[in-house]
């Protein structure tokens, strides 16, 4: 099954409308939760009054950090780092706001549109502050402080290097540098987040459906806020429409708030975001500024490279300098460059707080060093594709160690593998660079403009520490259930890890049923992120079939008395090689490694025809054995593995709109050896589009006084499909040597080098009129349009 | 987010509707809601009556006779866009509606709400204001014909009273043989236009003998870009002229630089759907398609 | 969802995927939360209650139509068809379902629901569907979709009508 594209298990459930998300749960008598949210973005409340609201039809309880006792505090800080000055906001903002959209009071109602209608009418007053949202003026001395006991707006300063790269620009022939530009943006999953609790008073259990790609995470954090035994805190991620990373930040407020107002309230509460707040008050990211140079030979040889880069961190910032991080330990990216040095800095601004979405760093890093590597290109009059071709790392310089750089996760960076110039040729070949001219000759005798980018990325991913597996027969049926303790968003891990389980134990994909995100069944693990799934839960479930398969191989062979290694294993059944018409199914074999009082199913009927399934004196269950066919096991990487690929396109600039249309969109991409192509390649398809909406469309506005202006789908322009390319794939599969399967991830992999693509074939498309090159992206025609007057193209009255 | 609270009326008939209008201080018209359901799920209105005229079967008619399509306040764009008379009588019509939006939201928005909301960026103001078409106001107290000319005043602000509602809408039937065209440019498909032309032109032996030019997107409300018609009225419409026509129309954007479009690059736009869009009627108009 | 101002509601009697409804509801109700939190009809989502995502997307009356802009209150006698009606009674997938499951069309499934009415009434009403790349993503374009990048609904789609018997 490894290796084939076969259907989707999740797929009917879905298609019927059958789907489980967490505002589909049904709880008997819930209410319903509204927050007020802060309109400005950093303020001084003066007054809160909720007497006529409380008063309202519908109102059970309305919160405000004065009813939060011990939890009015400052929330987890995840990821901690000696660089940080931290903050993290409060559950409900007390004294001061610092975003538009942050929390400042939770009315409970018995529906949402009476909780809205309460909050609307909760009286308060706020004593609006002065704000900078400029990145390099809030670093300025005098700007305006978003924590004013910090002083100022320095949220984290890190330098990392390798090698030397002072000496690297002493020595250059030519040096590059530009400063290029990426604006915020929002995963804007099509599902919100959500999130659902129920507490029994009898029991102690707390109950909680969360729209998070990190359940485990969440139960602890609970448990431990609200001081409630572990044990008693189930949290279930059910079906998830989509996370690309905003729903691995925790806690948001709502977290923490519904499950306390249901304990407190005795009543199931439920919270889903609108599309509103899931815009003002969900997690952001992307806004980076990077200077960086590039030290060269004139052979077009890369030496050295230095990057200064100023990351937006938001008000406050409780996932750390991950985004960050990442962007600037990749910064060296697919090139042998042996000197880099790398300074970040997080900005506080007064905005939504930042933490991963899709690509996380990445698209920054790859955006900066491959517009970078256009423009050496140009300055040494090499062409595009050769400057990459003499930089590139080869085949056999792998596993390529920058242990100067250390990426988010704490590991230094050693890249284990890749085929970096065999997937720019095939590229080459397969969008006909050298017909290209040609193309463009005839397009510009019909007054088009046709330009031709590329993009080649790396992508980190399959990060520690680790992830669990664990595996049962069930004894009844023979089915095989998977559980793993990260989530899915709609990656297709049921598919996947059934496939990868299929084949060990030798049963079909139907039979294999795969349950994640849900601590009341596995809770060993740490969650979905940084295109980890496939690789670290998929060789942990992996390792445990393995161990499964062993336990079954020695209770067929007791059953069928025959010994281990006669015995084969197929569809779901034992037997001896060469007796295929005597086989003995998984159902009968964990039934049989179960010593039961009590006989009540078919499967015991058949057990007892055969042999004992285990062959020991004393007592029916043996000393250190467990019942039944299970196994658990772990996988923690040694390293992180590394997937590349290299896109290109062919872009039309419509020269009355200023449009663009991509007439050709093609990839290589190599994320190892692939489970399902068809998923990845749907991981790839999202993933461009993602991308497309980052180089083109999808920017978060926010005006000089801190308003979010275009907090809706109307303006905010996620594309459709109207907007996104048809895209050409072809696969490398380069097996990584850091797991038993080869597998890379592929989850953030498409979005990566889009903006660079796009921007690249704007430019190759527009140069000859003179026009400087695109180093903002999202770009628009209404930007393109700014080059052309520039460049004195277009004149403008 | 959802609606505010609001009183609700259901009117079953267009006399009953417009004493509710004329009996409250803030109610407001629900049609097909396509234009008003959002800006009340978002609370952006929170109208003290809500007038619903799902019920009022004698606001359903479309009819075609010689000189207008007439167009009852609730008659859905998709319909109207289907419709072969109508394709017929203006084939301008259907081409305009047709960049309205997207399907799922046609086939509940109605033509005469889209012109009652009077968005500046809205294709069909543009058109009826490009066609001299014209509506019906009724209230409790009679009923008047309001040119489009006359009914746009701001962005979302028609000259209608308090009390009145927009029993019809009527678009000029095209003279036999005219030319018409509609284009848009949008950042993504089906949104809101940066800016939109609609053009109406005949032709007297290869003259321009009447033409109408009409946009949306580049001001707070639909424009006629008069001195465009002007640079093409009773010439060839040859390129010299179109030039000249697309040259004036660019003085008529007043749409503000923001965050996202410049001001310029509108005037740029704008121009350029100008000549594509005069080109391509009169290509229709010379019998070229 | 249990409105709690009963002096002022609106009576409508609907069908709702074949069967009549009778529903005393607040004015402002919206469909889409009548059919997931009062029927619990909830395979249709809620993605921006704006009618720009295109989750909530329902038939009305045939017609492909948002049920988040959408009152309960303006549907009187109308016919309403939701994503759970569109398999066989059988519980065989539709034909766009079917082509959904064969060309790897959905992830999170968020959207799909959308992306089916849509689908499926665009394919009823078309007589001549065009089946080039270009048709096919402007038939679909008023459903957005973060997972795909569309590439695998627009060949689903062309499958579809290809596969339906028209």
């Amino acid at each position: 099954m490894f290796g084939e594209s076969i259907k989707r298990k999740e797929d009917p459930r879905l298609l019927r409308g059958e789907g489980s998300y967490v505002d589909d749960i049904d709880m008997p008598g819930a209410l319903h939760a509204a927050f007020l949210r802060s309109p400005a973005a950093r303020a001084r409340i003066t007054s809160i009054d909720t007497t006529v609201a409380a008063a309202m039809p519908g109102v059970v309880k309305i919160y405000t950090a004065d009813d939060l006792g011990d939890l009015d505090m400052d929330l987890p800080l995840l990821i901690p780092h000696p660089s940080m000055r931290p903050k993290t906001q409060r559950p409900l903002a007390r004294d001061d706001v610092f975003y538009v959209g942050q929390a400042i009071a939770m009315v409970v109602a018995t529906d949402r549109y009476l909780a809205e209608d309460a909050a609307g009418a909760i009286d308060f007053e706020l004593d609006n502050l002065a704000v900078e949202l400029g990145l390099d003026a809030a670093l300025a001395p005098d700007a305006p402080v978003v924590h004013e006991d910090l002083g100022d707006n320095l949220a984290a300063d890190l330098v990392m290097n390798e090698g030397d790269p002072d000496g690297a620009f002493e020595r250059a022939d030519h040096i590059v540098e530009i400063e290029v530009t990426v604006d915020r943006s929002t995963a804007a999953p099509m599902e919100c987040r959500a999130i659902a609790a129920r507490f029994d008073r009898l029991t102690g259990d707390l109950l909680v459906y969360d729209t998070t790609q990190a359940p485990i995470s969440i139960r602890g954090g609970l448990a431990s806020i609200l001081d409630l035994d572990e044990d008693r805190v189930r949290v279930i991620a059910p079906d998830v429409g989509g996370g690309f990373g905003q729903k691995v930040m925790q806690f948001y407020p709502d977290e923490l708030l519904v499950p306390l107002a249901a304990i407190e309230l005795d009543r199931p509460v439920k919270f889903t975001e609108d599309r509103t707040e899931n815009f003002i008050s969900s997690n952001h990211e992307r806004t980076q500024i990077h200077r960086i140079k590039l030290a060269a030979m004139n052979d077009g040889e890369v030496i050295g490279l230095v990057d200064s880069l100023v990351h937006d961190t938001g008000a406050f910032i409780p996932y750390g300098i991950a985004v960050a991080q990442v962007a600037a330990s990749v910064i060296g990216g697919p090139y042998r460059i042996p000197n880099i040095g790398t300074h970040l800095k997080c900005v506080y601004t007064p905005t939504v707080p930042v933490s991963p979405y899709r690509g996380a760093g990445r698209p920054h890093a790859c955006f900066a060093l491959e517009r970078a590597m256009d423009q050496l290109a140009l300055d040494l009059g090499l062409d595009r594709w050769e400057i990459r071709r003499r930089n590139l790392i080869a085949a056999d310089e792998f596993p390529y160690h920058r242990e100067g750089l250390i990426f988010a996760t704490g590991t230094p960076v050693i890249m284990d593998s890749g085929e970096y110039h065999e997937s720019l040729d095939k590229l080459e070949e397969a969008i006909d660079v050298a017909g290209f001219e040609a193309k463009r000759a005839e397009a510009m005798a019909e007054g088009k403009y046709l330009g031709l980018g590329l993009g080649f990325y790396v992508e980190v991913t399959g990060v520690g520490p680790y992830e669990g597996g664990q595996i049962r027969v069930h004894p009844i049926t023979g089915k095989v259930y998977v559980n793993t303790g990260l989530t899915g968003q709609g990656q297709g891990h049921e598919t996947v890890y059934a496939q990868i389980v299929s084949d060990v134990l030798s049963c079909s994909v139907d039979d294999v049923i795969v349950t994640e995100g849900d601590t009341g069944v596995f809770d060993w693990g740490v969650a979905t992120f940084a295109s980890r799934a496939a690789v670290v839960s998929g060789s942990a479930i992996h390792k445990s079939a393995k161990l499964v398969r062993e336990q079954i191989i020695e209770a067929a062979a007791n059953m069928l008395e025959s010994s281990a290694e006669d015995i084969v294993l197929e569809d779901g059944k034992a037997f001896v090689n060469g007796v295929p018409d005597r086989p003995v199914g998984f159902a009968a074999i964990a039934t049989a490694s179960n010593p039961l009082r009590y006989s009540f199913s078919e499967s015991s009927q058949v057990a007892t025809q055969f042999a004992p399934a285990s062959q020991h004196d004393g007592p029916p269950l043996a000393e250190g054995a467990h019942p039944g066919l299970e196994a658990t096991d772990y996988f923690s990487p040694e390293q992180d593995t590394w997937a590349s690929g290299v896109h290109a396109a062919i872009v039309e600039i419509d020269p009355v709109t200023l449009d663009i249309n991509i007439d050709r969109y093609v990839l290589v991409h190599d994320c190892g050896r692939m489970i399902n192509p068809a998923i990845v390649e749907g991981q790839i398809s999202g993933g461009v589009a993602s991308g497309m909406g980052g180089a083109f469309y999808e920017r978060i506005n926010y005006d000089d006084d801190g308003n979010l202006t275009n907090a809706s789908f109307m303006e905010f322009l996620m594309p459709y499909a109207t907007e996104v390319p048809h895209m050409e794939m072809h696969h490398l599969e380069t097996p990584s040597p850091l797991n038993p399967l080869g597998m890379k991830g592929v989850g953030e992999a498409g979005t990566i080098p889009v903006a660079q693509v796009i921007a690249s074939a704007i430019d190759d498309a527009l140069s000859h009129l003179g026009t400087s090159p695109i180093l903002h992206v999202p770009t628009s025609p209404s930007m393109i349009h700014e080059k052309l007057v520039e460049a004195g193209h277009l004149v403008e009255e | 987010m959802k609606p505010a609270p609001f009183d609700y009326i259901a009117a079953s008939s267009v006399a009953e509707a417009a004493r509710a209008r004329a009996d409250s201080d803030y109610s407001v018209l629900l049609a097909g809601g396509q234009s008003l359901i959002p800006t009340m799920n978002f609370r952006l209105a929170q109208p003290d009556v809500v007038i619903d005229l799902s019920r009022v079967s004698e606001l359903r008619t479309l009819e075609v006779d010689h000189s207008w399509v007439r167009v009852a306040a609730m008659v859905t764009q998709q319909k109207t866009e289907l419709d072969p008379a109508v394709k017929a009588a203006n084939p301008l019509i259907a081409e305009t509606l047709a960049r309205v939006a997207h399907p799922a939201i046609r086939s509940r928005g109605t033509v005469a709400g889209s012109i009652a909301h009077a968005d500046g960026a809205a294709e069909l103001p543009a058109l009826l204001t490009t066609l001299d078409g014209e509506v019906t106001a009724v209230s409790s107290r009679g009923s008047r014909t309001i040119s489009a000319e006359d009914l746009f005043e701001f962005h979302l602000t028609t000259t209608l009273e308090e009390d009145e509602l927009i029993s019809e809408v009527r678009f000029p039937v095209l003279a036999p043989g005219a030319g018409y065209a509609f284009d848009e440019f949008a950042r993504r498909h089906g949104d809101f236009a940066l800016a939109g032309v609609c053009v109406a032109l005949t032709l007297q032996d290869g003259n321009c003998e009447s033409i109408a030019i009409g946009a949306c997107g580049i001001g707070s409300r639909p424009v006629r870009l008069r001195e465009a018609e002007a640079a093409l009225m009773g010439g060839t419409i040859n390129d010299e002229e179109i030039a000249a026509a697309q040259e004036a129309a660019r003085g008529y954007v007043t749409t503000e630089t923001d965050m996202t479009t410049t001001q310029a690059y509108r005037r740029h736009l704008l121009a350029g759907l100008v000549g594509r869009t005069v080109r391509t009627a009169a290509a229709r108009a010379r019998g070229g398609e | 969802m249990a409105l709690t101002d009963a002096s002022n509601t609106v009576n409508v009697e609907l069908k709702v995927n074949g069967k009549a409804v009778n529903a005393d509801v607040d004015p402002r109700l919206l469909l889409s939360d009548y059919l997931r939190h009062e029927l619990r009809l909830t395979g249709t989502h809620v993605g921006c209650e704006q009618g720009v995502c295109g989750c909530c997307t329902v038939h009305i009356d045939g017609h492909p139509a948002r049920s988040c802009l959408t009152l309960v209150g303006q549907l009187d006698g109308s016919e309403i068809r939701t994503v759970e009606d569109l398999a066989g009674a059988d519980g065989q997938l539709h034909v766009v379902q079917e082509a959904f499951h064969n060309n790897h069309a959905l992830q999170c499934g968020f959207c799909t629901p959308g992306f089916l009415m849509s689908i499926v009434g665009h394919i009823e009403h078309e007589e001549n569907p065009d089946l080039s790349d270009e048709g096919i993503r402007d038939a679909i374009s008023g459903n957005l979709c973060r997972c795909t990048g569309y590439q695998n609904i627009v060949s689903a789609v062309r499958e579809a009508i290809e596969g339906s018997d028209r």
